[in-house]
């Protein structure tokens, strides 16, 4: 026991005498929540549109004001050829294009069926996607009330076709907000990174400058060696945590519907795996710019990008989703917006819980056998 | 002679390069293996939405209504439930993400030439798949919705009424709104700047760490020589990779380069001119390649991910955020890259962005050189 103090005081004092690790530990993490928080939004509001109205009448104004007054749509510019749409889509500087042809109102009038055409930027395929849904929300509750006004001058106002009107909820994010979504994950994500990175670092930096090797012929022993390197590391995790949770709750108001002692527990579980990737990766690496391409390129990218953090992972092809139960963010992404917007309990939770306290045990074995072996 | 001199530092980089194979293959290997990511894994695309049908009428006309959903590749039936109880659960622990409660009158409003309301339940975590998922099912509420009309229609012998308007959306650029044509020309500037940033910001720290510098010193060697010496085999490497990006994403993704190859060959050169100077400037900032390795990480990483309109529209974010991503070289990267590749743009439309990349390249390489000078 005291040899393991003695490792974790001497690691503490390196930590205190290196300033650049202090803001690397501590102030990047917040400042990269604070970032991401801002900048991580999907949100489809304002779409910059142009708009090009032929017809001038009254009925075809009444249908851009609906356009304009939903929200989604920001009528930016407007111009009076058809032509002229073509450079404000191609540079870029609308997403949107709404084309009102000749004759709209009239065609109204006389009941015949009038043209509207819509024309959506692709190359930003989510935006389009979401624009065009509420681009066709908005004409068909227009065309519903154009029935309406047709039939009560004809004086039958009940002879209206039967229809189904699908009366939406969202559950635990009302407003939809993205930032809701994304700022339990960014709390992964930093855990991750800071951690691994950081366990991985420090332990080939020893190998690196040779004085592993000063520690291996003295009497520590190897999991006292694991530990002593471990603990500061979890301590900064810990602290990490505590600050990002307050950033993301006080400063973002995101919602902690669940256990907030819960919350902090989970993540400590999940540090588990975080740590052991850590070690893990230092036993693969001989110098600190192949422990960080290794944490970077092959542990990094995959467990951001294929956790469903910001890509849903049922649009995957299936052997790639099989794929993404081996990683430990996976569970923790689930139980994070669990905990944070859901308000669920344990035991919803469970299969979650159980399968990422299996990986942390895991990982952290596996990993510390092979550091031992390696120094053995 | 000074090309006599930049030709074996240039030499001496490859051979250092060619020694460190985990390094040389994570810059070539890498783009393409992160390029069939995106392309195939990773996208929004809102497909199989695991979906719970709660059918309280259990009549034909509801058990239709609910077919349809199951017909269209955009839902996912995973329950049916007696009790719409259950869905708490089910939507708590992820399990479904939509859920559809047909009323118990459902058929005898429709039969009845009523409105027939269902209540649709969606999980609003990820708020921007929700509104698709939403868009989905209004649209296919008036799908039905219209069919009942038409057969109403045809039972009566009265001609039904066609809807006022006709809604025509179309899609420039990318007509099957597939986020892999988005995504492949940020993924270009993504992986660019992460190499060429990464790869550079360790060259000169190395040196220093290792003592090689002074040798360097007092060698004849000039600043200038020096960066174009250091940076020359990552721009060969860098131009590889985005050749073999491009071919791959011609290959599999149909992603045809519409615009000039020699003014995305120009624009890429820019771009790569000024991140090999950032990471140039990193290396002679940073004292251990660990730090250099945290600066380049946070510079080039983060920013480029986020703040270049890589996944999300810069428009969402708050102005102050808006203004930080006008110093983001990647920003402007992109969207020289996506009109040149997905829109077909020439030279004129990319002026801006052309000028900014070079005023980038310019000064980054100055301040290094003249940080070079200083070390020498």
């Amino acid at each position: 026991m005291k040899t393991i103090l003695h490792i974790i005081r001497k690691e503490l004092l390196q930590f205190r005498r290196d300033p650049k690790m202090f803001s690397i530990s501590f102030i990047a993490p917040i400042f990269q929540l604070l970032v991401l928080g801002y900048a991580a939004n999907l949100d489809v509001t304002d779409l910059p549109t142009v708009v090009c109205d032929l017809d001038r009448s009254a009925a075809s104004r009444e249908l851009l004001r609906t356009f304009s007054n939903s929200g989604y749509f920001e009528l930016a510019w407007e111009v009076t050829r058809m032509e002229d749409v073509d450079p404000y889509l191609e540079t870029g500087e609308a997403s949107i294009a709404v084309v009102v042809p000749r004759g709209f109102g009239d065609r109204l009038t006389a009941g015949r069926p009038a043209g509207l055409q819509v024309i959506a930027d692709g190359s930003d395929a989510n935006s389009a996607t979401i624009g065009l849904g509420y681009a066709s929300a908005l004409t068909a509750r227009y065309s519903q009330r154009v029935i309406v006004q047709r039939l009560e001058r004809l004086g039958r106002p009940d002879a209206q076709p039967a229809r189904i009107a699908p009366e939406v909820r969202v559950w635990y994010n009302p407003e939809l907000k993205s930032r809701n979504f994304m700022v339990p994950g960014i709390l992964g994500l930093l855990l991750l990174v800071m951690t691994m990175m950081l366990t991985s670092l420090a332990i080939v930096k020893e190998k690196e400058v040779g004085t592993m090797e000063q520690l291996v012929v003295t009497p520590i022993r190897p999991y006292q060696l694991i530990i002593g390197k471990l603990a500061p590391f979890t301590l900064i995790g810990l602290v990490d945590i505590v600050l990002i949770l307050l950033v993301a709750a006080f400063w973002f108001n995101v919602p902690v519907r669940g256990s907030v002692p819960l919350l902090f527990g989970l993540c400590v579980v999940f540090l588990m795996t975080t740590l052991g990737l850590g070690l893990l990766v230092s036993t693969l690496s001989r110098t600190q710019q192949q422990a960080m391409i290794t944490s970077a390129f092959f542990v990094m990218f995959p467990m951001n990008f294929l956790s469903g953090f910001i890509f849903p992972i049922e649009n995957m092809p299936e052997l790639i989703q099989y794929l993404t139960y081996l990683l430990p963010p996976r569970y923790f992404f689930v139980i994070l917006r669990g905990l944070f917007l859901k308000g669920v309990g344990l035991e919803q939770l469970w299969d979650e819980v159980v399968i990422l306290s299996i990986m942390g045990v895991a990982i952290l074995t596996l990993s510390a056998l092979r550091f031992r072996k390696k120094l053995g | 002679m000074m090309s006599s001199r930049i030709r074996p530092i240039v030499i001496k980089e490859f051979r250092q390069i060619s020694r460190d194979r985990r390094t040389l293959g994570v810059l070539l290997v890498i783009p393409a293996f992160m390029l069939v990511m995106f392309g195939y894994a990773l996208n929004f695309d809102v497909r199989r939405v695991p979906l719970a049908v709660c059918d309280q009428d259990r009549s034909r006309a509801s058990r239709e209504f609910a077919e349809s959903f199951l017909h269209s590749e955009y839902f996912d039936l995973k329950h049916r439930l007696s009790d719409a109880r259950e869905i708490d659960g089910l939507m708590g622990g992820e399990r479904v993400r939509v859920a559809l409660v047909i009323p118990p009158d459902f058929s005898e409003r429709l039969l009845g030439g009523r409105e027939a309301t269902v209540q649709v339940l969606v999980d609003g975590a990820n708020a921007s798949a929700a509104a698709t998922a939403v868009g989905y099912v209004g649209a296919m509420a008036q799908d039905h919705s219209s069919k009942i009309a038409i057969r109403a229609s045809a039972r009566t012998g009265r001609p039904g009424v066609p809807l006022p308007i006709d809604y025509r959306p179309r899609v420039w650029y990318n007509p099957e709104l597939k986020s892999a044509k988005f995504l492949v020309p940020g993924l270009i500037g993504f992986i660019l700047m992460i190499t060429a940033v990464i790869s550079t910001a360790l060259s000169v720290v190395r040196e220093k760490e290792q003592g090689t510098i002074e040798q360097i010193v007092v060698s004849p060697i000039r600043p200038v020589e020096l960066i174009l010496g250091k940076t020359i085999p990552y721009i060969l490497i860098s131009l590889a990779a985005t050749a073999i990006i491009l071919l791959v994403s011609y290959l599999l993704f149909d992603v045809a380069v519409r615009g000039s190859y020699l003014l995305l060959f120009g624009v890429t050169l820019l771009f790569l001119a000024g991140a090999l100077g950032l990471g140039l400037l990193i290396s002679t900032v940073a004292d251990s390649q660990q730090v250099a390795f945290q600066m380049a990480l946070l510079v080039t990483m983060l920013p480029t991910f986020l703040l270049s309109g890589f996944v999300f529209p810069i428009r969402n974010m708050p102005l102050p955020v808006q203004a930080i991503t006008h110093i983001v070289p990647a920003r402007y990267f992109l969207v020289a890259l996506r009109g040149i590749v997905l829109k077909g743009v020439g030279l004129s439309a990319l002026y801006d962005q052309a000028l900014f990349l070079l005023a980038f390249a310019a000064l980054t390489l100055g301040v290094s050189s003249a940080r070079l000078r200083k070390i020498l």
